[in-house]
């Protein structure tokens, strides 16, 4: 059912050219097999999973490849069968361009499963053991954070679940895999909804799609309508982009504000994707492991722009393949939207868990930087900015880099949507300039912890110098009085008794004259 | 296949200072039609004197300074000031008087404090206030309106420039002839003189709410600066809270005694308000940042216009009530900063 609920507006934001339909004119495509698999150990937020096969094993999709101990993680599945041919460092997507542990799978294009174990009726099951099998089916959230699923799905004694929101927002431009999968897998999405809020006991779900998407919103629409839960709801949201971010979506939906160091669980809210939803179904209702995910591959560096299904473990150049290959004008290659996204060095990383969308950007659609003016204090910084912070204070105080002024303006709280970059007549890349002090803030507050337990160590090693020290003055004071006790004079006395002795035992050998 | 590396966001800005300072030049053309149409071609004189000398200062400071030429040069902020700084002084004013005015707003307001961006005070109106205090006679030798009820001199444009250069009329023409005080003016010596707002409104040079061809002049301004808002240029919080205190302590002032005091609409339309409003208040460099502290910083500078021209020794105070509001700026935004999401106030 569409709502007439109420909407909440945010503070700042942009209205930024869609690009949407670039990559929605076409179906979602099933991307091939390729011939080498590459799974990254550490696809998600929280401990690295630890490899349990041996090079050489041969698996099938879905078998568990690496597992995981701790609460925050999420094992790696295979996403098709072949030969494990190495477990190696590989460049992974990630800012740093830095290499990682992998499992790389030579596929047999076989293409086997092992068989999906659904749990059928989830009503039946307790949310614990539902939760379980998230954890174990390796299911992370899939809107590009890829925060394990199961711990966003755990319902804390203290925390009051009222609402499930459903994010479908998706307001970065180019990126359309929740768009796609909001229309092609609708039903999926509901069903998932409905297992997440049994789970979290939630009292309603709302989906909230951005009204530049109406095939989405309809197909949303009659699912729920054919879903006859009067829990769910449909909620049509203005376009404004960072309106997809959680913290945002939940101060239009709600009107509330998820105070600082705080999770959104306080208020009462949980947030999911929608096609972490559609993923939740798969698990619980058909028991597939994540070994697949929707990605949007566009831009105009692409030939031919779309949405396809793709094993994870894919390499990007040959997913690039499949959509025609480069253009020409192909100039960047970013990971996520051309806000947020990062550009990778090597189109030979994998796709990941959380790679949302492939976005090869053409030169003339990217800022080629280095024309940076001095700030001009015109503040549209500051009306951009949906956490309402002070862009350019923060930019004076990152220049100065003074630590306790950009603390005390929130930079922690800035969430780098880039809104402030964007409408910046000076063009400072301004969020470059808040990553670089977030860091060196982290990198102070670490040598200072470190400092401080090398402190902790001399002062202990100190105390147990002077501790030895005081000992071996006490002992040599003890074992000098024990001496003076006994008397120097008494030795000498003996010694003069043995020699008188020996001398008297001499001349008692000595024969007469 | 290898690609570049580079910080998000990756989408082109939109803007540009360029732009900005272009966008705001461009909002000044009605403004200097209606000036040229009252006071004849010595403001477009005046520009380009400005300008030229803007530019030189500019390019030999950044020199000195070692900062590329082209980038800054290009961003039009020393054409602005320099414009604005044409429209403060009279129309035939000697060139080396304005070449004055420029050269310390670029060098010294500008420049010493760090270039664009940097300047705690408006260049344009550090420049007009130097001389306004070094060359009063001139600073005051304003025309009268070409209006066929008001006696006036028409120039040529050459006549003009022979003017300007020269910085003395034809022979034949003497400058009382030939200058007029400003409505601002008149009302503040009618009432030095004891007259009433009734009795100095008799003259010729009144119209219906300021000086004819003044109040036109005003409207332009306004036109030019509704345009910037409509464009987001410029936010409205300065130009209202500006206008809104002026005409808020001037109505208080005109009811408790409206014969003493002119009418709110007189300040509205006369001397530097529009101006003032939108083109000089505004500058982003200079004026507070967050839209609670403009709204405090606007009212400031039109509480201010209203105490210099009412109890002051100048005829108008927006050019010493925005440099005393800029003082102000630092303390402002530090006394405004907005509750961030999640935090308490």
């Amino acid at each position: 059912m569409k709502s007439n609920r109420r909407i909440w507006p945010i503070h700042g934001g942009l209205n930024l050219p869609p690009h949407k339909s670039d990559s929605t004119a076409q179906a979602i495509v099933q991307a091939p097999v390729p011939p080498e698999l590459v799974l990254p150990l550490h696809q998600h937020i929280g401990e690295e999973a630890k490899p349990c096969v041996e090079v050489g094993a041969h698996v099938r999709r879905g078998q568990l490849l690496a597992k995981v101990t701790s609460y925050v993680a999420a094992p790696v599945h295979a996403s098709s069968s072949g030969r494990v041919s190495a477990i190696e460092d590989r460049p992974i997507p990630h800012p740093s361009g830095l290499r990682a542990r992998c499992i790389v799978i030579e596929t047999d294009g076989l293409d086997e499963s092992v068989p999906g174990t659904g749990l059928g009726d989830f009503t039946a099951i307790d949310p614990v053991l539902l939760r379980a099998e998230l954890r174990r089916q390796g299911l992370v959230g899939l809107g590009g954070a890829a925060f394990p699923s199961a711990v966003k799905l755990n319902r804390l004694p203290h925390h009051q679940v009222r609402t499930l929101i459903l994010n479908g927002a998706e307001c970065e431009p180019h990126i359309s895999c929740d768009d796609m999968v909001m229309r092609e897998r609708a039903e999926d999405i509901i069903t998932g909804a409905r297992i997440m809020m049994y789970m979290l006991a939630a009292e309603e779900c709302l989906v909230a799609i951005e009204t530049d998407k109406p095939e989405a919103i309809e197909a949303i629409d009659t699912a729920i309508a054919r879903a006859q839960d009067s829990r769910l709801e449909l909620v049509p949201v203005p376009t404004v982009y960072p309106e997809g971010g959680e913290k945002q979506l939940i101060q239009v939906l709600t009107g509330r504000e998820v105070p600082a160091d705080h999770l959104s669980a306080d208020v009462g809210v949980v947030c999911h994707n929608v096609a972490t939803a559609a993923q939740v179904k798969r698990t619980i209702i058909d028991g597939d492991a994540l070994t697949s995910r929707i990605v949007t591959v566009t831009g105009g560096g692409v030939a031919k722009p779309r949405n396809l299904d793709v094993r994870l473990g894919t390499p990007i150049s040959w997913l690039i393949a499949q959509c025609g290959g480069y253009t020409d004008k192909a100039e960047r290659l970013i990971m996520g939207g051309p806000m947020m996204g990062f550009t990778l060095d090597d189109d030979s990383a994998p796709i990941v868990k959380a790679s949302n969308c492939i976005l090869v950007a053409a030169h003339d659609e990217v800022h080629a930087g280095g024309d940076a003016m001095p700030c001009i204090r015109c503040g549209e910084c500051a009306r951009a900015c949906p956490v309402k912070l002070l862009p350019q204070q923060l930019y004076w105080f990152s220049c100065a880099d003074d630590h306790d002024e950009l603390q005390s303006h929130h930079l922690f709280d800035c969430i780098e949507c880039g809104c402030c970059a964007y409408v910046c007549p000076s063009r400072i890349p301004l969020v470059q300039f808040y990553r670089a002090s977030k860091s060196r803030i982290w990198q102070q507050e670490q040598e200072r912890e470190r400092a401080e337990r090398a402190r902790e160590r001399f002062e202990e090693r100190e105390r147990r110098l002077s501790e030895q020290k005081l000992a071996r003055k006490q002992r040599l004071a003890r074992r000098r009085a024990a001496l003076h006790e006994k008397g120097n004079g008494n030795k000498v006395q003996e010694a003069v008794e043995r020699a008188r002795k020996r001398r008297a035992a001499m001349r008692d050998e000595e024969p007469p004259e | 296949m290898k690609f570049q590396h580079a910080p998000a966001p990756h989408l082109t800005p939109p803007n540009s200072v360029a732009l900005v300072m272009r966008q705001v030049l461009m909002a000044l053309i009605p403004a200097t039609i209606a000036h040229v149409w009252f006071f004849g071609p010595g403001l477009l004189v005046n520009m380009l004197i400005a300008c030229t000398v803007a530019l030189a200062s500019e390019a030999i400071m950044l020199h000195l300074r070692g900062r590329p030429l082209r980038k800054y040069l290009g961003d039009y902020s020393a054409v602005l000031a320099a414009v604005l700084l044409a429209f403060a002084v009279p129309p035939l004013t000697p060139w080396w008087v304005t070449a004055t005015g420029v050269v310390f707003a670029i060098v010294f307001a500008k420049h010493l404090f760090g270039g664009l961006g940097h300047n705690p005070f408006n260049p344009a109106m550090a420049g007009y206030v130097v001389l306004l205090v070094s060359f009063p006679a001139q600073m005051t030798a304003w025309l009268p309106p070409a209006i066929d009820q008001i006696a006036h001199v028409d120039f040529s444009l050459w006549q003009t420039i022979a003017i300007i250069l020269s910085g003395e009329l034809p022979a034949t023409i003497g400058w009382d002839a030939v200058t007029s005080a400003t409505p601002l003016d008149r009302v503040k010596t009618g009432l030095g003189l004891m007259q009433t707002i009734g009795e100095i409104r008799q003259n010729p040079l009144f119209g219906d709410f300021g000086g004819r061809g003044w109040e036109w002049l005003a409207n332009w301004f306004a036109v030019g600066g509704f345009w910037l808002l409509y464009k987001g240029v410029i936010r409205w919080h300065i130009p209202v809270s500006m206008i809104a205190s002026l005409l808020l302590i001037a109505t208080v002032a005109y009811m408790l005694d409206p014969g003493s005091h002119a009418s709110p609409l007189f300040h509205l339309f006369s001397g530097a308000t529009m101006i003032g409003a939108f083109f000089i208040a505004t500058d982003p460099v200079s004026a507070a940042t967050t839209d609670k502290g403009r709204l405090i910083y606007g009212a400031g500078i039109g509480l201010l216009t209203y105490a210099i021209r009412a109890w002051g020794g100048y005829p108008d105070g927006v050019a010493f009530a925005v440099l005393l509001m800029n003082m102000a700026v630092p303390l402002i935004d530090r006394l405004t900063v907005p509750r961030v999401y999640g935090h308490e106030s």
